[in-house]
């Protein structure tokens, strides 16, 4: 496992089949920005699986592609294919892949601001129509978030940074999916709460069974959660693997887990880093 | 001083038909974010149809629901055809869009129903209420009292429907964040339809009301005018706002009219309403109700 062999068409995680298979894909924003150049991954049954890399990499990229909001963004998938148990989702609108049991929480959280946070969760809930079923998946999610719940009847635009994660969170699980594309949760939260959102990820992994494609910088959280981990550098996959063996690597964590000195660089960096360092030896 | 209270409640009344033709465009802005500069000619464009069709021999409950049914089809074509080929455009170009489709509107009603003045009777008479004149010695106009009456029930229906109905909500999830309404799987043109559709059966209320009072000729599309200043007061995007701004703008404008017109050499209630606005967002710029843009990370 080597960055030059993982530029290559990498294989599905082994065990559980895939639910989530995206194939080569490219994706161009505006007709002519071309920010995706053949993007590559899979994403087991049950599994937990991260995207990695530095801002702009492309994981916000990817993950529209595969909800189809890429296009409310005049961005279009231009190569490739996107299979959702194993059929073809490539052209559906996000109407009918939330259906299908897909669902993003957007980077940034992306609250109703002016909705209050149970107002949120039933928005959550516009797919499904069965009065029960919604007030079920309520309470499903109010037992999994019970800080949403003390916050019911508040503005979601006057929570707390973690407590909009956790409705954004929420709003997607009211909406019944069995894999959720999460776009950096992290993003400006204390560690504590990060943690305390990383763990809920994890029971609704292990109890609801929801597969998560997770996109996140905050690589040393993210591959202690996730089974697999895909690192994205420019808009191609540079690297991937199981997460342990990712978080033991010794470039990944030159460069991305910050545990050697020196500013953090990119993989294509490397074969003239290693000449350099071999010649100042 | 019963002269004064005449001219309250005449001015509150009135201010109830501002706040009809305002609602309009309240719910358009909300949900897509577009200022709809053909609110005022859908207005005519309802009332000429009512008209049309009870020329063409359906009684008043029949052109009704005849009306409604191509309001609300208007609505679903506008958005179709003008609104969803511009979706991800600047709003400027909505906006430009939306004049271009007041004059379109206004050429096709007359082409369909021709430009003469028509009358309008919806049945309701505009005379004093006897009782309230004798009880009270005040003289309230009958139409007046009902039309009020008839906005306060559409207003109030349209209160529940944003805050009680799963529709109601996605319309306010839209409003708010269109992007994130798409994420969790709320088919933002369906939506959009429904809202067009819904402003529509607005607009031929709102019709109906004002044809009723003024006649059915093309000064009614000016009624928008009377609206602005509602706008600016209430804010774009509240129900609430359009109500109030509306009784605000009715009462003072009547009263400014009658106690200063007269040092003044009278004509002030034309503009008096947007004095008012203009103050009012000198210290509040999101009018008196709008929605606090919220500024949190
Ligand atoms: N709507 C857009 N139009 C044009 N370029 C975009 C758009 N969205 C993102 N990009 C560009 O695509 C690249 C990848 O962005 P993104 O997918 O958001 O990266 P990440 O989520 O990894 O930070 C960036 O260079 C960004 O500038
Ligand atoms: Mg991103």
């Amino acid at each position: 496992m080597n960055a030059h062999a993982a530029t290559a068409q990498s294989a599905a995680p082994a065990a559980a089949p895939a639910v989530l298979v995206v194939n080569n894909i490219e994706v161009i924003y505006d007709h002519v920005i071309l920010v995706l150049k053949g993007v590559s991954l899979a994403v087991p049954e049950g599994g937990i699986v991260a995207l990695l890399g530095a801002n702009g990499a492309g994981k916000s990229t990817t993950l529209k592609a595969i909800s189809n909001l890429l296009r409310a963004e005049r961005g279009d998938v231009t190569k490739g294919s996107i299979e959702f148990r194993g059929t073809r989702v490539d052209s559906l609108t996000p109407n009918a892949l939330v259906k299908l049991g897909v669902c993003q929480v957007m980077e940034g959280r992306h609250c109703f601001q002016h909705l209050t946070v149970e107002e949120n969760l039933l928005a959550g809930a516009f797919t499904r129509t069965g009065r029960g079923e919604v007030a079920a998946a309520l309470d499903k999610v109010y037992t999994y978030f019970p800080r949403l719940k003390v916050r019911r009847a508040s503005l979601a635009g006057y929570t707390s940074g973690g407590e909009q994660q956790m409705t954004a969170i929420g709003r997607a699980l009211m909406a019944a999916p069995t894999m959720i594309l999460l776009d950096e949760p992290s993003m400006g939260l204390a560690p504590q709460i990060v943690e305390e959102i990383f763990e809920i990820v994890r029971d609704l992994n292990a109890r609801e069974r929801v597969s998560f494609l997770l996109a996140e910088q905050n690589t040393t959280v993210a591959l202690r959660y996730a089974n697999y981990g895909y690192i994205l550098e420019n808009g191609r996959v540079v690297m991937d693997g199981d997460a342990t063996a990712l978080g033991a690597n010794e470039d990944v964590k030159e460069f991305y887990l910050g545990l050697a000195s020196g500013e953090r660089k990119s993989f294509r960096d490397v074969k003239h880093y290693r000449r350099r360092k071999r010649w100042l030896a | 001083m019963s002269f004064f209270f005449e001219v309250l409640i005449g001015g509150l009344l009135s201010g109830v038909m501002y706040s009809l033709v305002a609602l309009g465009f309240v719910l358009i802005y909300k949900a897509s974010g577009v200022f709809n500069f053909a609110q005022g000619t859908m207005v005519f464009f309802a009332a000429l149809t009512f008209v049309g069709f009870t020329e063409l021999g359906l009684s008043f409950w029949a052109a009704l629901p005849a009306t409604l049914a191509a309001m609300v089809v208007l609505g679903l074509v506008i958005e179709r055809g003008v609104l969803r080929p511009l979706v991800n455009q600047p709003q400027i170009s909505l906006f430009m869009a939306t004049i271009g489709l007041a004059f379109l509107l206004e050429g096709l009603s007359q082409l369909l129903w021709g430009s003469e003045v028509r009358g309008l009777d919806i049945g309701i008479p505009d005379e004093p209420i006897a009782w309230i004149s004798d009880r009270f010695g005040l003289n309230i106009s009958r139409f007046d009292l009902s039309a009020a009456l008839i906005a306060a029930v559409l207003v109030i229906a349209l209160a529940l429907f944003f805050s009680r109905t799963r529709i109601g909500r996605a319309l306010r999830a839209v409003a708010d964040d269109h992007q994130a309404a798409l994420a969790v799987g709320i088919p933002l043109q369906q939506i959009w339809a429904i809202v067009w559709g819904v402003a529509g059966a607005v607009a031929l209320v709102a019709g109906l009301l004002w044809g009723a009072r003024n006649g059915v000729q093309y000064a009614l599309t000016f009624v928008a005018l009377k609206a602005l200043p509602v706008l600016m007061l209430g804010g774009l995007e509240s129900i609430p706002g359009a109500i109030v701004g509306g009784l605000i703008v009715g009462a003072s404008e009547k009263l400014a009219e009658v106690y200063i017109g007269p040092y003044v050499g009278g004509g002030i209630e034309g503009w008096f309403p947007y004095v008012l606005a203009l103050v009012v967002l000198l210290f509040r710029p999101e009018g008196l109700f709008g929605e606090k843009i919220i500024r949190r990370v």
